[in-house]
């Protein structure tokens, strides 16, 4: 099997891997980073959300050997002490329910909030295409405007 | 009572104070059994251990804050710890379900916490020399005049006082943490990738399956070839599986496994690849045409049911009606659909068995564990991670079944991961049903009259045939229809159509709420009424519903003018004994798209334990029937599940959400849950707002295009 050298949250980590593995199961199954989740495995769902050069992927459909040398940041890398602005709208806001898609969820929103940072609902709408089945979704739009009026990383 | 009996204590020298907390065995053969633990450090620290499943309903929160609130303890230094591993040894069913767990555990837990409490109190007055009675808690510190201790430096001389024989339970007006919005215990965990769901299981020399099953139902591996998948990297194993009916015999819950192939490999990608590689020949069995299920409902309404309520005589009442209304109701099949795919990890040993799942239903669990492994049941361990998502989904134990028998023919840990086709294909579902009723008005236009006669496959074929030919799950909503009628028969048609069915978000009255509440406002436009104030009048003796009705009414601006092209509608709900009631506004475009803008409720649970987690629960029992009154609907072709994942069986995302408002209504009536409340009502109030906007009456869902 080909190795692939990959920067993840800021290390850089050799896996080995058939070339058409999906990033979400290397992080999960050969780095152990299980934070990301598989939801539907063709990209509708949106629970293995990650960020590859800073935008939000869907790595349940992306190739490892489609990586190259983009750094790659899971929920475990968004912040060293889980407290990047999405992160603590989303404790204020109590989000989660069951929790499951909530990585993504969060990882589509530091994406958003980087790319715009005062989003609209518009701007949420178009960006925030998770699916939620607790159907936190109305707290989601809240915490990220929480986020929003915060400011900061 | 028997000391002993009602509360066993366990104190280890420097280990603090642990309760075991003991309440009657249901069953009444041995008077008393563990039910729940409390454990205070010396640090201070306080463990609670909840018997009950957390898959988002913020259940093990609200459970904390019972006994938090009786123990007067220091919110900030409680937490929750692991399930107990043995059901067998527990006092009850481990099960999660029925939105129960805050409603059986309020006295138990309330116990625990003042029992707990009353000991650190006398722990205290003891090295005091002072009278229990004139100590003070508060925020896990006793107090008394200029002494101060904190509860972790009493704990351990805590356990060493008897234990008192009825501790004293608060007055509600005294509580200080229940009533009040609290944050959840869990949320910190699931905001950062650390919160561990069964999918997340990682254990030493681990391998992942991926498991080709039948796509009929009941079909069998009639023969197959592994040899191309075995040559693939990382594959170590190919399985074949039997299948087990989902239904039941003599009570016990059938299994319902499908007859499969699995391939077990180093990775979840390899073993998919694996199974790819498979060549498979079916016996597709007697399901291999099994369709068209609607049609066949239709003609089984031709027959008449079993009797599930009678009042008067309707028959007579509408012969002599002045006007009668007649209409016909259907609901498709519906699947859970959880974020968590189905996923179990299990290491089968030869004489004992350990289970890693997200389960609703540890007691089952290991019944099930215990018969796959071939040991006996206390052999079998049962860890439960977090869930994904529930919905009654994981009440069943087939996924449980699977990964044992994958583990014991492998001699590995195995964790067996479903795709999101094999967990749509695969399901339990919400029955499909065909409902015809009458009504009859008098000349006052009063309803005399209602009939309601159901068909539908039984979901309690689960634990084996039906007592007296009726489903009782299946008439809930319909033979309790709230209404003061003074004619009423329903009764219910069983039909047999070896489809897999199981317990949705509130199970019967999912669908029976939509017909009711539908079929209400039908009687309401033909008695020429306002909905709301012909169901206010309906509903007097009903002081319950009538309130709920009524607040949620009002929040909602009932008779206030909308907008051009939009319409309310009004429906409500009883989950035994919570009562919830929507207002829908909604407008319907020129392709027929249904906009579903707002929703209001109110609902009535009795005591508030954490108003934030009700709001939560009510704006996602919204969510959940919005997705199946909207897009939901399995059909079956051929004895296969025709969806298959999120492009064909859609739910709800952002931009469809409507602004959801949620209303507790004050009240000191019996507990009620709060889980699944919220999702009988939502249907109904959408179709009868799309009445309102369009004069179109919505009678089969999903709604789709409204044309």
């Amino acid at each position: 099997m080909p190795t692939y050298t990959l920067l993840v949250n800021g290390r850089r980590r050799s896996v080995e891997a058939a070339a058409n593995t999906p990033l979400l199961w290397v992080l999960r199954d050969s780095l152990g980073l299980t934070g990301t989740k598989f939801g539907c495995g063709i990209a509708q769902c949106g629970a293995c959300t990650v960020h590859l050069g800073g935008e939000a992927v869907r790595s349940c459909v992306l190739p490892v050997t489609a990586v190259g040398t983009k750094p790659i940041t899971t929920i475990e890398g968004l912040s060293p002490t889980s407290t990047h602005r999405a992160q603590k709208a989303w404790i204020a806001e109590d989000v989660p329910q069951c929790g499951y898609c909530q990585s993504g969820q969060i990882m589509a929103a530091a994406a958003l909030l980087s790319r715009t940072p005062q989003p609209s609902d518009a701007d949420i709408d178009a960006a925030m295409t998770n699916i939620c089945r607790c159907g936190t979704y109305q707290r989601i739009r809240a915490a990220i405007h929480r986020a929003a009026k915060d400011g900061g990383a | 009572m028997e000391r002993r009996a009602f509360l066993q204590i366990a104190g280890t020298a420097g280990a603090g104070l642990v309760i075991g907390f003991r309440i009657p065995d249901r069953r009444g053969v041995t008077p008393f059994a563990p039910n729940a633990w409390l454990q205070i450090e010396p640090t201070g620290a306080i463990t609670v251990t909840i018997d009950k499943s957390e898959m988002g309903e913020g259940n093990h929160t609200a459970l904390a804050m019972l006994v938090a609130e009786e123990l007067d303890a220091d919110w900030t230094k409680v937490k929750v710890g692991p399930l107990p591993e043995n059901p067998k040894g527990w006092s009850r069913r481990m099960s999660t379900g029925g939105s129960t767990s805050v409603r059986t555990s309020w006295d138990i837990l309330r116990k625990a916490g003042a029992s707990a409490r009353a000991m650190l109190v006398g722990a205290a007055a003891q090295t005091w020399g002072v009278d229990p009675g004139a100590c003070r808690t508060e925020s896990g510190v006793v107090t008394h005049a200029t002494h101060r201790a904190t509860y972790g430096e009493l704990a351990t001389k805590a356990a060493t006082i008897a234990v008192p024989e009825n501790p004293p339970l608060k007055d509600p007006k005294d509580f200080r943490l229940l009533g009040k919005r609290t944050h959840r215990l869990d949320t910190p965990s699931k905001v950062n990738g650390t919160a561990q769901f069964g999918i997340d299981v990682r254990l030493p020399g681990m391998l992942t399956a991926s498991v080709e099953r039948s796509p009929v139902f009941g079909g069998k591996v009639k023969s197959f070839d592994a040899t191309r998948a075995k040559t693939l990297p990382g594959v170590r194993h190919v399985v074949q599986l039997e299948s087990t009916p989902w239904t039941g015999v003599a009570g016990a819950w059938g299994v319902g496994t499908e007859s499969g192939v699995a391939v077990v490999a180093d990775t979840y990608w390899q073993a998919v690849q694996g199974r790819q590689a498979l060549q498979i020949t079916w016996d597709e069995g007697a399901n291999a045409t099994l369709g068209d299920i609607p049609a066949r409902l239709a003609v089984l309404a031709g027959q008449s049911g079993v009797q599930a309520r009678k009042d008067g005589d309707a028959t007579a009442a509408l012969a002599g009606a002045a006007k009668k209304i007649e209409a016909f109701y259907e609901v498709p099949f519906l699947h859970h659909a959880t974020m968590e795919p189905m996923n179990c990890t299990a290491f089968a040993h030869a004489d004992s068995c350990e289970v890693w799942a997200p389960t609703q239903n540890q007691t089952r669990a290991q019944e099930v564990a215990a018969e796959a492994a071939g040991v006996p049941v206390d052999k079998v361990r049962i860890h439960t991670t977090l869930l994904g998502g529930g919905f009654g989904r994981r009440l069943e134990s087939d996924f449980v079944a699977e990964a044992v028998s994958i583990s014991k023919a492998v001699n590995a840990p195995v964790k067996v991961i479903w795709s999101r086709e094999d967990d749509m294909k695969h399901g339990f579902y919400r029955p499909a049903t065909y409902n015809a009723l009458t009504a009859g008005l008098d000349a006052q236009s009063k309803p005399v009259a209602w009939t309601h006669h159901i068909v539908a496959p039984p979901i309690l074929l689960k634990f084996g045939p039906l007592q007296n030919g009726i489903d009782r799950t299946l008439i809930d909503g319909a033979a309790n229809m709230p209404y003061a009628v003074p004619n009423v028969f329903v009764d219910q048609v069983a039909a047999d159509l070896s489809v897999p069915l199981g317990f949705w978000r509130s199970v019967g009255a999912s669908q029976n709420a939509f017909v009711v509440e539908s079929f209400m406002d039908e009687l309401a436009i033909a008695a020429g009424r306002d909905p709301y104030e012909f169901r206010r009048e309906l509903l007097q003796e009903k002081p319950r519903h009538l309130r709920t009705l009524e607040l949620a009414a009002t929040k909602a601006g009932w008779g206030t003018p909308l907008p051009a092209g939009h319409g309310r509608g009004i429906a409500i709900a009883e989950w035994e004994p919570t009562t919830c009631a929507a207002v829908a506004e909604v407008s319907v475009a020129p392709d027929g798209t249904v906009r579903v803008h707002r929703v209001v409720c109110a609902v009535d649970c009795g005591p508030v334990v954490n108003p934030d987690t009700i709001e939560a629960q009510m704006q996602g029992g919204v969510v959940f029937g919005l997705s199946a009154a909207l897009y939901g609907e399995i059909t079956i072709e051929n004895g296969r599940v025709k969806q298959s994942n999120f492009t064909d069986y859609p739910v709800l995302r952002i931009p469809e959400m409507p602004v959801v408002e949620v209303n507790i209504v004050p009240s000191t009536d019996a507990l009620g849950g709060i889980g699944e409340p919220s999702v009988p009502p939502t249907a109904p109030a959408v179709c009868n707002a799309i009445y309102a906007a369009t004069g179109k009456r919505v009678r089969r869902l999903p709604i789709g295009k409204v044309t």
